[in-house]
């Protein structure tokens, strides 16, 4: 990829009472692009997040975010950062529209420019019909939304989306999924740590996957399943009555495929890419009764849980 | 820095506590304006003059004056708007929202101060206006220019007098995550102070009265109680070292003018002032080194 690197950090590191939290972590984020920031609860994501908004010091390495240090200016990162905390908190008497009027005011967004802006968002967030209600008595699924609408009042360069879809119904998770895909055309880079692999993968270009503070992998999607599954991106399922060696063998041989593994009544095949017409047709063709086959482009699971056995 | 200040005002003015506390001071008012009703008239005016004073320092029976009852009630204020001013943003997750505008951290503590010190002076001056304004119905007697200005005076040091227990109440919402732990705190500090500290502890361990007064000087309250004393009642020369001993027998009891009278309450005025910058102050610091974390 040519895009320039908007986010990068050098062995950043932070501790908290001695404890080492973030480990010399070394990240890139490029313009434009959703990079998902990944690992188990307590990994560092979230420190990691406020250390590059500059809402708590490193305690060695640095940071740049858009070519500022966090730390020196804050002010300026803050301003083209928005940042959706993990349990983001709204002020319960005002309406939605206030909430997001007194944020706009704190970026210096005039009155007529932020009330245009905040129509304009929370209907794209599914909540416009509530925007003059107090947010009280909003689910934890409309402050969500909310909480998105707050992140872009500010038109950020970048957006760092801390765990965006915890708490919300499948439909609500694919709503703002849907929403956070459409980020990039409008000119946001977006950093999203989540553990909720499925949705990460359906809408980032690259991840970086935390083990307790230190960078366990990092890279593009498509980059790291092909490194992941030793060549093969396609993993093919078939279910025969009795796998003879001579039928893995002739598998073997098509074009394409990477590798056969056995195990009981199922053969096991890395592919490159979509096989299943010719593999078909060479298992019916070696007189091996086909029970059935499925196909499963290699998931970013595979992905994640190849690195935590190894880490 | 103005937009965090206007907020902070306007959810003190919509919030059921203002509502709480005003009806609170009125009721204090009420009270003061009936005790000074009932025992203005047996103080002998003629002496010492500073009649429209007497409305703010007369007790008429059991009810006590207006300015005990400003004594109980400022604390009370200054606590109320002070106990939730950091926890509950960090507890409710707004305080790492805000924090990611760019807004200095400092803002946001300051901010919540300045509101608070307006709030609180609205309240005071709205007091005494109050009051003097049914009180000139009442007495019929305009104050003068040197009363004017005492009262003036008096507003100022109430308004410090709460904003040091709003100073101490911000301090224990920085140090405490609870709300509940940072109001029971405040109150609890309050309540030591105002009574046990005053009236049982220092007489039980103060053995002279040097002693005595150094001691109940350690009491913000009653640094309060001998400013506003020696400002509403001119006479009154204040229960310094000097004057504890027996020639205040022979003393005449003649007014002192207001520089004599500020005089002796500079050190206690410069007490509760540098009291008040030390909360805040330390507050302050604690909430910048503090780590802005949503949980």
């Amino acid at each position: 990829m040519d895009s320039k690197i908007v986010v990068e950090t050098k062995e950043l590191t932070k501790k908290y009472d001695g404890v080492t939290v973030v480990d010399h972590l070394n990240l890139h984020v490029r313009e434009k692009e959703i990079f998902g920031l990944l690992g188990p609860n307590g990994a560092g994501k979230t420190t990691t997040i406020l250390m590059l908004l500059g809402l708590t010091e490193p305690a060695s390495g640095s940071a740049q975010i858009f070519g500022y240090n966090p730390t020196r200016e804050p002010l300026k990162v803050k301003r083209l950062a928005g940042y959706l905390p993990e349990n983001v908190g709204f002020y319960n008497n005002l309406t939605a529209r206030e909430n997001l009027m007194f944020i706009a005011e704190l970026n210096d967004i005039s009155r007529t420019e932020a009330n245009r802006k905040i129509d304009e968002l929370l209907g794209m967030v599914g909540i416009g019909e509530v925007a003059d209600s107090a947010v009280g008595k909003f689910s934890r699924g409309m402050k969500q939304r909310l909480g998105i609408a707050d992140v872009l009042i500010k038109n950020p360069k970048i957006a760092f989306l801390d765990e965006p879809t915890a708490g919300l119904d499948p439909e609500g998770i694919n709503q703002i999924i849907d929403l956070i895909a459409s980020l990039p055309k409008i000119g946001t880079t977006v950093v999203l740590s989540s553990h909720q692999l499925y949705q990460v993968q359906r809408v980032c270009n690259s991840i970086g996957i935390l083990s307790k503070g230190k960078t366990v992998v990092e890279g593009s999607l498509d980059q790291l399943s092909r490194e992941t599954l030793a060549g093969g991106n396609y993993r093919i399922e078939v279910e025969t009555t009795q796998p003879s060696p001579q039928l893995i063998e002739t598998i073997n041989k098509v074009p394409g495929v990477n590798g056969v593994q056995s195990k009981d009544n199922m053969l096991i095949i890395s592919a490159d890419s979509d096989l299943r017409a010719e593999i078909a047709k060479v298992v019916v063709q070696s007189n091996v009764p086909l029970i059935q086959m499925n196909i499963q482009k290699f998931s970013l699971d595979d992905i994640y849980m190849k690195y935590f056995k190894e880490g | 820095m103005a937009t965090i200040i206007r907020k902070e005002l306007a959810d003190y003015f919509t919030s059921i506590r203002i509502f709480i506390l005003f009806l609170l001071v009125f009721l204090a008012s009420a009270a003061g304006l009936y005790a000074a009703y009932q025992g203005i008239r047996g103080v002998e005016a003629g002496t010492t003059g500073f009649v429209f004073l007497k409305l703010f320092t007369t007790s008429g029976g059991v009810i006590p004056s207006l300015v005990t009852f400003i004594a109980l009630f400022v604390p009370i204020i200054g606590i109320a708007l002070g106990f939730d001013a950091i926890n509950s943003e960090r507890s409710g997750g707004t305080l790492s929202r805000i924090m990611s505008q760019p807004v200095y951290r400092d803002n946001v503590i300051n901010a919540k101060f300045l509101a608070g010190i307006v709030t609180l002076s609205i309240m005071t001056l709205v007091t005494i206006l109050i009051v003097s304004g049914y009180g000139l119905r009442m007495i019929g007697v305009p104050p003068t220019q040197e009363e004017i200005i005492r009262l003036f005076l008096y507003l100022v040091i109430t308004i410090i007098f709460g904003a040091f227990w709003m100073g101490l109440a911000i301090l224990f919402s920085v140090l405490f995550r609870r709300i509940a732990t940072s109001l029971l705190s405040s109150l609890a500090l309050w309540l030591f102070f105002g009574f046990f500290y005053v009236n049982l502890i220092v007489p039980a361990v103060a053995k002279t009265t040097e002693a005595y007064l150094l001691l109940q000087r350690f009491s913000p309250n009653t640094l309060f109680q001998e400013a506003t004393t020696v400002l509403l009642l001119p006479q009154w020369r204040g229960a310094g070292i000097l004057t504890a001993g027996e020639e205040v027998a022979y003393m005449l009891l003649n007014p002192l003018s207001l520089g004599q009278s500020m005089l002796i309450i500079w050190p206690q005025l410069t007490s509760l002032i540098s009291l008040t910058i030390i909360c805040f102050a330390v507050s302050y610091v604690l909430f910048m080194r503090q780590e802005i974390r949503a949980t």
